[in-house]
């Protein structure tokens, strides 16, 4: 309906959503029919507002705000991961016998340190500060604890491996008298390494979870799973193409545990989450990667259990593997930061789980109050 | 508990020798005017770089957008109409007698007695114009206007559980004497996970150092100090060792703004939301009073006129480190099924 020759130049109306939802993270449609109306006073111009009273939020804007962690922290995730479990491999195969094995999973553990802990400090705002972070050990922070996990670890790994190469290299590096001494300390090195491994694989899930991001948060019971189980196939993959089969039967089973728990940790994460926490894990580009990490991971388990005693076969299903676990990092990583721009996602299950304690009896947690009596 | 559980003067149990009364603001958003004199006034002490490109963002007068790296005070423009104003007032009435128990009055107590405390802004916010005797028991809704602008100077709560400080892993955060949280912006290196640890999205990375001026003018280069570390309020951290008012506070023209004793803010916070209650205006609430909630009560505290959603504060936020615990456990549980099932590989795979 036209009131004036001027009104042809106003844009077209946006069609009526029941929820607001937000435009470029610009104001909502519906909070701009609220401005329209109250701002000529008329009454007449727009329809009623009622519709809106299920959610408010300030013009759609975000509540909290993500970190600014890019690729270079979604790689950190993954070949933490494959450091971690490549260790643990590497002490099997020390502990049973087999020495390709062994040394593979040792160099894939200090290759994945070795690209990790650039990449981590790249991503700082200020990366020649990174020894700051050796500062203080602080128990309530996962990436202090991570830090020192990460120190201890590459440490270990670095020494072991270091052992295997001039092993490899038939004692060709120039170490001098201290070849003894690499020797002796291989063992306690790798020890420290395989400790530190576990940790290193599950700690990120907890930086993850120990954050107001609202998608980590409501992952927070279930990432830990999927990220050890990630890790360990993603491991177990990597070692599969290195390592000829017939010593790779241990990294073949840990492998199909690995896909096994993770498509169940995945799914029964996903289950326990509030609709609006989860939907970034299974929508968009982070939903995408998500999709095709559990599509490579079943595929890689069933080529590892169907032909995994096929060099080929067996190498195929490891990069399908350990491409299974970076995509799941990337995506679990992108998901937390799609999260934060809905203020929905923030709002409505904090408000539901205070009605819930309201309703419950409990009234005295709440951050708004009234006055005392 | 140590660091996880922190009691009411978080500066005292910081390891600080001397004891300081733990500082705070009072913003009273019934009387903010929306000037952004506290926005001005907090860039120009900090020395804050500009944030954005100078954009009319299309909502209402708030063109600063959002609290951030470079903006610390940020005044919010909410735009009501009547009967979202009668939603407000309903919501406020539910929640006398919810929370905050022993603070303030006992029911059926003497009304209150701090009116006087709130100095001269009192009733500047009230739509009737009446100055009602407080205390008098009337309740009676004064007419319901049919628009209402909100505004509200949003700023770092302080925390009394503090997210950003707990997961800080440089130190760079810390508690100082006066109870409040401050970036050490020489420690600091940039590594962003106090970002995700605030619950109500404050603190953040200064990142990039160029700004488009308006128009065409192509980018420009300004100064940026500290760049690549984190940044937030400071409670006028360098004000407050010299017994200095924070710069907010000193400018705000109406006392919407008020410094002090964090007890004082909160007794004349008290004091002010009973005083609008008795004038029928039941839509007035606080915000970050009650020790009891999820971050231990802020240092910042807030009156506002509506749910908290509508001005972008959260309504129920918890220090997330809070589930630490629970989480290291969850993960040791988990790291611990990664080393049995390498193992159970390793035992089955021998043949």
């Amino acid at each position: 309906m036209t009131h004036s020759t001027f009104d042809g130049y106003r844009p077209p109306e946006p069609p009526r959503g029941r929820r607001r939802r937000r435009r470029d993270g610009d104001r909502s449609p519906a909070r701009r029919r609220d401005l329209g109306a109250l701002g000529t006073g008329d009454g007449g111009r727009e329809m009623p507002m009622v519709e809106d009273v299920e959610f408010s939020s300030y013009y759609g804007r975000p509540v909290v705000k993500a970190p600014p962690w890019g690729a270079p922290i979604g790689l950190y995730l993954f070949v933490g991961g494959v450091a971690g479990a490549s260790a643990l491999l590497g002490a099997g195969a020390a502990l049973t016998d087999r020495p390709a094995l062994r040394r593979n999973a040792r160099l894939t553990a200090l290759a994945a340190v070795a690209v990790g802990t650039p990449a981590l400090i790249e991503d700082l705002g200020r990366p020649e500060r990174f020894l700051h972070m050796l500062r203080v050990l602080k128990p309530t922070s996962p990436m202090s604890l991570g830090t020192w996990i990460l120190s201890g670890f590459a440490s270990g790994a670095g020494v072991a491996a270091a052992a295997e190469i001039d092993r490899l290299l038939g004692e060709r590096l120039p170490l001098g008298p201290l070849r003894p001494v690499l020797r002796c300390a291989e063992g306690p090195a790798a020890a420290v390494s395989t400790v530190l491994g576990a940790p290193l694989a599950a700690y990120t899930a907890v930086l993850l979870g120990d954050t107001a991001v609202p998608t980590w948060q409501g992952a927070r019971q279930g990432l830990p799973f999927v990220f050890v189980s990630s890790a360990a196939l993603a491991a177990s993959g990597i070692a599969m193409i290195t390592t000829p089969v017939a010593q790779a039967g241990p990294a073949r089973v840990l492998a199909v545990l690995g896909v096994a728990g993770d498509v169940l940790a995945m799914h029964r994460t996903t289950e326990s989450m509030h609709p609006l926490e989860a939907e970034p894990l299974e929508t968009g580009s982070a939903g995408r990667k998500l999709r095709w990490a559990e599509r490579l991971a079943v595929a890689g388990g069933v080529a590892t259990l169907l032909g995994g005693r096929n060099r080929w076969i067996a190498a195929a299903g490891g990069a399908a593997l350990a491409t299974a676990s970076a995509l799941t990092r990337f995506g679990v990583l992108e998901a937390g930061i799609e999260s934060v721009k809905d203020p929905r996602r923030v709002m409505i299950p904090q408000r539901e789980r205070l009605e819930k304690r309201r309703a419950e009896g409990t009234t005295d947690d709440s951050i708004t109050t009234g006055p005392g009596s | 508990m140590g660091p996880l559980s922190e009691h009411e003067d978080p500066g005292a149990g910081s390891g600080w020798g001397h004891s300081h009364e733990r500082k705070g603001f009072f913003t009273d958003t019934s009387i903010c005017i929306g000037c952004k004199a506290c926005e001005v006034a907090c860039k120009e002490w900090n020395r804050n770089p500009q944030d954005g490109d100078l954009e009319i963002l299309g909502s209402s007068y708030d063109n600063t957008g959002s609290l951030g790296a470079n903006t610390w005070r940020h005044v919010a423009f909410i735009e009501q109409d009547q009967e979202r104003i009668e939603q407000a007032r309903e919501s406020g009435r539910r929640l006398v007698g919810l929370g905050m128990p022993g603070i303030g009055p006992k029911p059926g107590a003497e009304a209150p007695s701090g009116a006087g405390g709130c100095g001269s802004g009192c009733g500047a916010g009230a739509p009737t114009g009446t100055d009602g005797e407080p205390g008098t028991g009337d309740r009676t809704p004064p007419d319901t206007p049919e628009f209402r602008w909100l505004m509200s100077s949003d700023v770092c709560k302080h925390c009394t559980r503090a997210g950003c400080l707990d997961v800080c892993p440089t130190g760079a955060l810390m508690r100082t004497e006066f109870g409040t949280v401050v970036v050490q912006s020489d420690i600091c290196n940039g590594c962003g996970t106090c970002v995700g640890g605030c619950p109500f999205g404050v603190i953040e990375r200064r990142d990039d150092g160029t700004i488009s001026a308006k128009g065409d003018r192509g980018r420009v280069e300004q100064d940026v100090p500290h760049h690549g570390t984190a940044n937030k309020c400071t409670l006028c951290y360098d004000r407050l060792v010299d017994g200095q008012t924070p710069a907010c506070a000193q400018t705000c023209p109406t006392t919407s703004i008020r410094f002090g004793d964090r007890a004082d803010m909160v007794d004349e916070a008290e004091s002010r939301v009973r005083q609008l209650h008795d004038r029928g205006m039941t839509e007035a609430r606080l915000y970050g009073a009650n020790g009891n909630d999820g971050v231990g009560g802020t240092g910042s505290v807030f009156l506002l006129l509506d749910e908290p959603e509508v001005y972008g504060l959260p309504p129920d936020p918890q220090v997330p480190t809070a589930q630490l615990p629970a989480m290291f456990r969850t993960a040791g549980i988990a790291a611990a099924g990664m080393i049995a099932a390498t193992a159970l590989a390793f035992l089955g795979g021998r043949r």
